[in-house]
């Protein structure tokens, strides 16, 4: 079974060594993706969703480390890999593209010379062939003028543009796996919605999965085929994309959903905020990292761990609550 | 581009202009004057003298007669080199000076560039250590001791090199070492700190992202990001030290600009002096106009206007 994923990441630990102390960026994080898929991971600032997409090509700063588990892709055990090793995979057989487009192309070369960089690195298409390819690219991205753009720096190109030579960038292999890491984020709503469109156009061309980082959960539910909902480095909630939305278990993917404004709805309730701030990974609780901020948080949720507990299918949270009201609802002991 | 150059050439001259005017009358107020030094001088010698330099004239009508001859390109007689005119010796020194300094130049960022680059690429380890001390004695040393130190190694000691005069291609050997120094590792600091700046950038991340070795990554996505505050440095630099050291010309014996510029002013050559210092402005405002024309080429978002 285990060969048939093109990702599988099992119990993931992955810590920061800071002069402060050891940051637990990632606790017990497992990920299966087969090939095509499109898994969203969903968190706030910090909650470890970049880390989890990056570890995967091997891209976290110098002082983070794999300290458990394993993480598997397209068949490379990547936990084990060296950094030349490492190299031959990225921008081959996964790619990425960053959040900021405006500060993610060098600046001082040309888009041409970016993307036939890409080309040549890992074909054997050098020179003119792989400029040749950097314009096939361009026009696959949807950019007009291609031969006049080879020639532009990043700083003559808009937002969406340079968004777009990214993605041209990431598929200049053609990657099994594109990471999208915040893709959208820092573009213009309108641009926003022709880049989703444009990665969806590719996803279907080209057949690779893509991991989508976000925290906008209007983007994911409109591209992901599954949902991970991370918190604190841990994923809380896992399953399809309608069970996320319509069938939501954990306190804090309820608090996410209930915080998206409403505009089709006769009553213009205010949005609710989850309130409080990101746990503090240097030192992370003891029970459940969501409890503080949790407005039906329990005794129990502040001393212990909650397991994974499945809903159908994929589908599991980790969350204290669910269980009881599930454990009340199965004993028929009335209402939840 | 062209349109640029001539404002900035038309901005020179001004500048030039004002340098003239300025140590024309500074100089003047120094006490002292070319014939003091002189043993015996009778009083109608020495009226005679400055009769014939036009020194007896009103300091106005000195500046006037001078700015016409200067206009004419006419940098007017030495004092005390009699005979020669001042444009006559900056053609023979200049050459000297200028050939020990660029030599210098290319040594220095060929040593200092790659040095801040490397320790970069490697902060906080030994090899990034090593570099920061060398740089901070480097900068620290002035070129007197390192010039003396290098004798006493190269001549006294390994009798490899000659200490004085220009022969040879080995007599250049010791002064270019000398003159690097000091560049050299102010160069690899700039650079250091540049390329620490750089290296946290997000295109960084990006050409690790697509795989992008380390040396490929350093020499081409980095390195001429990372440049530019080099570059800056490069104009002045260029032009101190193609128009010479006094220290490191007079401790080797070279008969350079630098060594002249000095002099001129203790004997107060009063000519020497101004053809000398205006030479020099003249050569760092076209030197910072050649950097500014280079950031155009490093950086493409720089636009010359």
């Amino acid at each position: 079974m285990a060969e048939e994923f093109l990702v599988n990441i099992q119990e993931e630990r992955l810590s920061f060594f800071t002069p402060a102390g050891e940051v637990k960026a990632l606790n017990n994080v497992s990920i299966q993706m087969k090939e095509g898929e499109v898994l969203g991971i969903v968190g706030e600032s910090g909650s470890g969703k970049s880390v989890t997409a990056y570890s995967i090509m091997g891209l976290t700063a110098q002082n983070g480390k794999i300290v458990g588990g394993t993480v598997d892709f397209n068949g490379h055990a990547i936990q084990n890999m060296t950094e030349k090793e490492l190299r031959k995979i990225r921008g081959n057989e996964v790619s990425i593209i960053f959040q900021d487009p405006m500060t993610s192309l060098n600046p001082v070369w040309t888009i041409g010379n970016q993307i036939a960089e890409a080309v040549s690195l890992h074909t054997d298409k050098k020179g003119k062939a792989a400029r040749d390819r950097a314009k096939e690219l361009l026009e696959l991205v949807g950019i007009n003028e291609p031969e006049k753009r080879l020639k532009q720096y990043p700083h003559e190109l808009s937002g969406g543009m340079r968004q777009r030579v990214m993605i041209a960038i990431a598929l200049a292999c053609e990657p099994k796996l594109l990471i999208a890491d915040e893709p959208t984020t820092a573009l213009d709503v309108t641009i926003q919605a022709q880049i989703l469109e444009l990665m969806q156009e590719l996803r279907k061309k080209l057949g690779m999965g893509i991991i989508m980082i976000t925290h906008d959960l209007g983007v994911v539910a409109s591209m992901c085929d599954y949902i991970a909902v991370m918190y604190a480095g841990e994923i809380v909630e896992y399953g399809t994309t309608d069970d996320i939305f319509y069938n939501p278990k954990h306190e804090y993917t309820k608090g996410l959903l209930r915080s998206i404004p409403k505009f089709h709805e006769k009553d213009y309730s205010r949005l609710v905020p989850i309130d409080g701030q990101p746990v503090d990974l240097l030192n992370p609780p003891k029970g459940c990292g969501f409890a503080p901020r949790c407005a039906s948080c329990m005794k129990i949720c502040l001393e212990v761990k909650p397991e994974k507990n499945y809903y159908g299918g994929v589908h599991y949270a980790r969350c204290l609550l669910q269980q009881k009201e599930d454990f009340l609802k199965n004993s028929g002991k009335g209402e939840v | 581009m062209p349109k640029y150059i001539l404002k900035r050439a038309i901005m020179s001259l001004i500048t030039a202009f004002l340098v003239a005017t300025m140590t024309f009358f500074v100089m003047n107020m120094v006490p002292g004057g070319p014939f003091l030094a002189e043993k015996a001088v009778t009083p109608q010698a020495q009226a005679a003298m400055e009769a014939k330099y036009g020194l007896d004239k009103p300091l106005i009508k000195q500046y006037t007669t001078y700015m016409t001859g200067l206009l004419h390109g006419d940098f007017g007689l030495s004092i005390k080199k009699r005979g020669r005119t001042v444009a006559q010796i900056i053609a023979v020194k200049f050459p000297v000076s200028a050939r020990i300094g660029g030599m210098a130049l290319v040594l220095a960022v060929l040593t200092g560039v790659p040095l801040g680059a490397v320790a970069a690429f490697n902060r906080g380890k030994f090899l990034d250590n090593l570099i920061i001390v060398l740089s901070t004695a480097g900068i620290a040393i002035p070129s007197f001791l390192s010039s003396t130190l290098l004798v006493y190694v190269f001549t006294t000691k390994l009798h490899l090199l000659p200490s004085l005069g220009l022969k040879d291609a080995r007599s250049y050997v010791m002064p270019v070492i000398a003159l690097a120094l000091y560049p050299s590792f102010y160069m690899a600091r700039l650079m250091r700190s540049s390329m620490l700046d750089v290296m946290g950038q997000d295109y960084m991340r990006t050409a690790r992202a697509k795989g992008v070795t380390t040396f490929k990554s350093i020499f081409k996505h980095a390195l001429r990001n990372a440049i530019l505050p080099v570059i800056t440095y490069l104009g002045p630099l260029l032009a101190s030290l193609m128009t010479g050291s006094f220290i490191v010309e007079k401790i080797f014996n070279i008969p350079g600009l630098g060594s002249e510029f000095v002099s001129c002013i203790t004997s107060r050559d009063y000519p020497m002096i101004m053809g000398t210092t205006i030479f020099l402005a003249v050569f760092v405002i076209v030197m910072n106009l050649f950097v500014d024309i280079a950031y155009a080429f490093v950086d493409p978002r720089i636009k010359l206007k």
